[in-house]
């Protein structure tokens, strides 16, 4: 005798942290703006697709000047999906939600003075591993690559902001490029592995050629395909 | 002072137990004062392989609620007077057993004894934790198939991350004791080999225990497997285990088919 609504499927809800840049104007903002037109002329459509966050906590802005500011920006290619530093009381109803919590990651950015077309030189970060990782840990480093001198286990997980280099046996799970690093590959000596990832495109073991079981391979993305191939 | 020896494995059902009386036994019986202490509160079970289940007065538990004195809980045994026995509660909870009691209670017995034993309950939890705490060795019994693996595998982590010598930045001294192991299975592919699980966890190989009727023989009548009937396989192979707990280099012996009479002799002891 159960209710027909009570009965309809759920919804299902989850979280999930995507990475977005934040544009923090300072007063005036017509001397910004025009501060970001003579950036953009020599960065062309670098926000354009971008998730971005206004952040207004140094600028005393009221409701009007936030929408002029948000099309102006819009007017700019540059859309803004949530503001930051002010309550949403204050906030009109057309205005895009706030956002809390944020926390700052470092972003590869390009030089101001010389345009460069190839992306920079960050500081070399790596971390390594002289033991095998055992199942059940979880390594995580996001700043750069991981190297593993011994093997990773099965139920074990790795996760590298940029290249997993693992000398051993992979028969866990590894994340390369987490921060939306599609450059990165995985490289291991010998692959029985339950799951590799690269900038959130994966393969799980079934999906890895069987001939190549138990083989020496790299995993690297090409237009946003993984493909698994033998070293040597 | 004594070595703080855990028997440990993860997965349940794999030997602790009997591999805890077996190697406390062959020890005790090489002259070293030794005692076997049970941290599996709740699901006693030593005191039955040990055939001291009838004498348990005083536990581990009274010991940490100050309501028995050390000497008061230990059981000696029958057979051989340099081997005691630490029961646990059968009647309490693995949340019976506090990190500063467990502590007072190993330095108290790390004064009295050469070699301590610990047998770890199953799991990841409370009791397996403060098991392996104190030790300066782990035994980690392995069966040789997937699951048993996996397991181990996780144990040999906590061992590197969890203990007290782990976070002084030492290592707990770690050795693998394959049980249960059947060669005319393993032959037949039937189970992992020998060397598939060296080559999965990479721990020094402490000993292989066949497959034997006699095991299950020696827990029924509550004897160590080692003095039930000295001669037979298991218990040579856990005497083996035990010299090379002591730091003897021994060849390894792998139990192997039974047509193949003399066996095969590796030397090999794994990475």
């Amino acid at each position: 005798m159960s209710n027909p609504a009570t009965r309809r499927k759920s919804i299902r809800f989850c979280g999930r942290s995507f990475l977005a840049f934040v544009l923090t104007p300072d007063p005036p903002i017509y001397a910004w703006l025009a501060n970001l037109d003579e950036w953009s002329s020599q960065f062309a459509g670098y926000f354009a697709g971008k998730p971005v966050v206004l952040d207004v906590s140094t600028v005393k802005l009221g409701n009007g000047a936030i929408v002029h500011l948000i099309n102006e920006l819009q007017r700019r290619n540059i859309r803004i999906m949530g503001l930051e530093g002010i309550e949403q009381s204050e906030l009109g109803p057309d205005l895009p939600p706030v956002l809390k919590g944020g926390r700052a990651v470092t972003v590869a950015e390009r030089p101001e003075t010389a345009p460069d077309p190839k992306p920079p030189q960050k500081e070399s970060a790596s971390l390594l591993l002289e033991s095998p990782v055992r199942s059940g840990q979880s390594i995580v480093f996001p700043d750069g690559d991981i190297t593993v001198l011994g093997s990773v286990a099965s139920g074990a997980e790795i996760m590298a902001g940029g290249s997993i280099h693992i000398y051993g046996a992979l028969r866990g799970r590894a994340f390369a490029g987490l921060a939306g690093n599609s450059r990165a590959r995985i490289f291991c000596n010998k692959v029985e592995a339950e799951l590799l990832a690269i900038d959130g495109h994966y393969r799980i073991a079934d999906d890895i050629e069987s001939s190549l079981r138990s083989q020496p391979i790299q995993a690297w993305l090409k237009d946003n395909e993984m493909f698994i191939t033998p070293l040597n | 002072m004594a070595k703080i020896v855990v028997v440990t494995s993860g997965k349940g059902g794999v030997g602790k137990t009997t591999s805890t009386a077996a190697l406390g036994a062959a020890l005790a019986q090489s002259g070293k004062t030794v005692a076997v202490v049970d941290f599996d509160v709740g699901l006693r079970n030593l005191d039955l392989v040990m055939g001291a289940e009838r004498r348990v007065v005083f536990d581990f538990i009274n010991v940490i609620h100050g309501t028995a004195k050390l000497s008061q809980a230990l059981i000696r045994d029958k057979r051989l007077d340099t081997l005691w026995l630490l029961p646990a509660s059968q009647t309490r909870d693995k949340d019976a057993l506090t990190a500063a009691g467990v502590a007072k209670v190993i330095a108290q017995l790390r004064q009295k004894f050469d070699w301590v034993i610990c047998d770890s309950p199953a799991g990841i939890e409370r009791g397996a934790m403060l098991a392996m705490r104190h030790a300066d060795a782990a035994v980690i019994v392995t069966n040789p198939e997937v699951s048993s693996v996996r397991d181990s595998d996780r144990i040999i982590g906590l061992l590197d991350a969890k203990t007290l010598k782990a976070e002084q930045g030492e290592r707990v001294e770690k050795h693998l004791l394959i049980t249960r192991y059947d060669a005319v299975r393993a032959g037949k592919g039937e189970m992992m080999s020998i060397d598939d699980v060296l080559e999965i966890l990479s721990v020094p190989l402490l000993g292989v225990v066949p497959e034997s009727q006699e095991v299950l023989r020696a827990s029924n009548i509550g004897a160590p497997v080692t003095l039930s009937d000295a001669s037979s396989a298991p218990a040579r192979a856990y005497c083996d285990a035990m010299r090379r707990l002591k730091g003897e280099d021994l060849p390894m012996t792998i139990p192997s088919d039974a047509k193949n009479l003399f066996g095969k002799l590796f030397g090999r002891r794994a990475a």
